[in-house]
């Protein structure tokens, strides 16, 4: 127990600095502490350090405790690696602006047009009739397996990889505005049909505000599978690239670079979907805090 | 004085694709209502009053016989009509104030001058100093005495509520039923009201329709004829409890009929 009450005073002794300060980052600490456990066991794996502490103990049995780094790099190396290639040589820097640019058209485009889409279907009966069965069969469907069509059709270059990211992300997009749109309270209908809104109107201040949760939740979604298409998309044919770039270094047994590629996706996945959260939170300022 | 409000002959069929099944919520029902008519509905849960406020407002086709408005058939919702919901069926994402302005914004009114008409009704319904909280920020008779402002702005010639006061307590509603009184008197306008409160349909109204129950049929129409103004007094008055009394043994009526359960909705189609 970390507060102490002294009954009969109705006196309550504050704890010490140290634990109060550990109760109030509670969460962090444990997620820092358990980060660095996981690195420390994994340097330690590629070190070799594990293997040799129970050699003594199990003899051969603790071989396999010492992977080489070819396999698995190690924590050390790949920030060694990221420093080269970040400051030193600079060279990963055009690699993320093709990704970047190659990222944003492709979400762009989905978002551009599979919001619209998923909306309207989802008002309209008979659009979504129409469409319906392409998004279930679309769905259905890999959309990495698409990858050697979009090559077919538009070559290797940037346009196949904006097609592929487009393909993964549109989705999910377009199916959560569907659904939002459904979903919308049948008694704010009632609401604005009485009082006369016409059908812009009532889209604009009852199914849009409604409808805003389902996106962003369909927007975060889509954030992590277009990532997908960074990778995916420039596996075939490309020269720059984060995916490109994995890609190549993988083919030559460069495991810290390969997990400097995956690094960086990763974060910018995370970073883009902490954007897409603050963005949830401004927007959704009205929602009870529970 | 002119008749405002006629509802001749309305059916109401409410078909269930899931179950195919229909279910008669009206039937038969005809109701005119004078210009500046106080009229409150009653009736037991269920009998289809929800449902018939619907039809006046134009939210809901009748499956059968007509609602005119000024001698003009209702069609749809029109600004000449204006809806207290049972469920305050407030905006979640706009706050009080905008919640009040909402059905000026659909007529396009500018917004300084709506916001200054909403100013006046949220006072009215004892709401100032709320303007800015958002509904679930609001106790659930606050929200509904929104859902009133939202209405009273529209400054209708045709008020239609549904138990708009059910969620008070019994001194705000009492503040607030004067309130309206005031405001009908006033604005000269005509209010169809519906309650379950016959307490409150007897001091509010001329006429108290008492509905069956389903299929909603009108089973009688009592005319109140006590003086106005009227004061609180009134209501323990013997020829005020004469009437409810009456309007009791009315609905009881179909109470006991119902006693051993709700009808089950009609039977599938053929
Ligand atoms: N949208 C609907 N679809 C099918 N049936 C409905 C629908 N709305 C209402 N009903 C049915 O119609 C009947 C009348 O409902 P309504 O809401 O008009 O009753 P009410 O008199 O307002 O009741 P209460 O006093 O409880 O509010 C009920 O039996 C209900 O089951
Ligand atoms: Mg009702």
């Amino acid at each position: 127990m970390s507060t102490q009450t002294v009954i009969g005073e109705g006196h309550v002794e504050r704890p010490p600095p140290l634990v109060r300060w550990y109760a109030e980052h509670r969460r962090a600490v444990f997620g820092t502490l358990v980060a660095i456990l996981f690195l420390l066991f994994w340097e330690g794996l590629s070190r070799g350090w594990w293997a040799d502490a129970l050699r003594p103990l199990i003899g051969h049995a603790a071989d396999p405790l010492l992977v080489p780094p070819i396999f698995i790099s190690s924590p050390s190396r790949i920030a060694a690696e990221a420093w080269r290639m970040f400051v030193v040589t600079r060279e990963i820097w055009s690699d993320l602006r093709f990704s970047a640019m190659e990222y944003a058209l492709g979400l762009g485009a989905a978002i551009a047009v599979g919001m619209p889409l998923g909306l309207a279907s989802g008002w309209y009966r008979r659009l979504s009739y129409a469409v319906g069965p392409f998004l279930a069969g679309f769905n259905a469907t890999p959309q990495v397996a698409l990858l050697p069509l979009i090559i077919i059709w538009v070559g290797f270059g940037l346009a196949a990889k904006i097609l592929i990211i487009f393909a993964l992300a549109v989705l999910p997009i377009a199916i959560s505005a569907q659904s939002a749109v459904r979903t919308t309270d049948a008694r704010l209908l009632k609401v604005a049909h009485s009082f006369g809104a016409g059908e812009w109107h009532l889209f604009r201040t009852i199914i849009l505000p409604s409808a805003v949760p389902f996106l962003l939740a369909g927007l975060r979604l889509a954030v992590g599978r277009a990532m997908i298409g960074i990778v995916v998309g420039e596996i075939f044919g490309s020269a720059v690239g984060v995916g490109a770039m994995i890609n190549r270094s993988g083919s030559r047994f460069e495991t810290d670079k390969v997990f400097v590629g995956v690094l960086v996706i990763a974060a910018a996945g995370m970073l883009l979907a902490e954007l897409v959260h603050q963005i949830e939170r401004r927007v959704e300022a009205w929602r009870p805090s529970v | 004085m002119a008749v405002k409000l006629e509802a001749r002959d309305i059916r109401l069929e409410y078909y269930q694709p899931r179950t195919d099944t229909r279910l008669v919520a009206l039937d038969g029902v005809n109701l005119t209502v004078m210009d500046g008519e106080f009229v409150s509905i009653v009736g037991p849960s269920g009998c289809g009053k929800t449902t018939f406020l619907s039809v006046v407002d134009g939210l809901i086709a009748a499956t059968n016989g007509r609602v005119m408005v000024n001698g003009r058939v209702v069609s749809r919702p029109g600004p000449d009509r204006a809806v207290v919901f049972q469920d305050a069926s407030l905006l979640p994402w706009r706050t009080v104030e905008r919640n009040v302005v909402y059905g000026l914004e659909c007529l396009g009114i500018a917004d300084a001058e709506a916001k200054a008409r909403a100013r006046k009704f949220i006072d009215m319904v004892g709401l100032s100093g709320f303007e800015h909280h958002y509904p679930h920020e609001l106790s659930g008779g606050m929200q509904q005495r929104v859902n009133l402002a939202r209405a009273l702005v529209m400054d209708p010639e045709v008020l239609l509520m549904d138990e708009p006061f059910a969620a008070l307590d019994a001194q705000t509603r009492e503040g607030m039923q004067e309130e309206l009184l005031r405001i009908w008197l006033q604005a000269k306008k005509t209010v169809l009201f519906i309650t379950h409160q016959i307490d409150e349909a007897i001091y509010l109204s001329d006429r108290v329709v008492v509905f069956s129950g389903r299929p909603g049929r009108v089973k009688e129409i009592i005319e109140v004829g006590m003086e106005r103004p009227r004061r609180l007094t009134v209501k323990r008055e013997a020829r005020f409890h004469a009437i409810e009394d009456r309007i009791w043994g009315l609905i009881e009526e179909d109470l006991k009929s119902r006693i051993a359960g709700d009808r089950p909705p009609d039977t599938p189609r053929d």
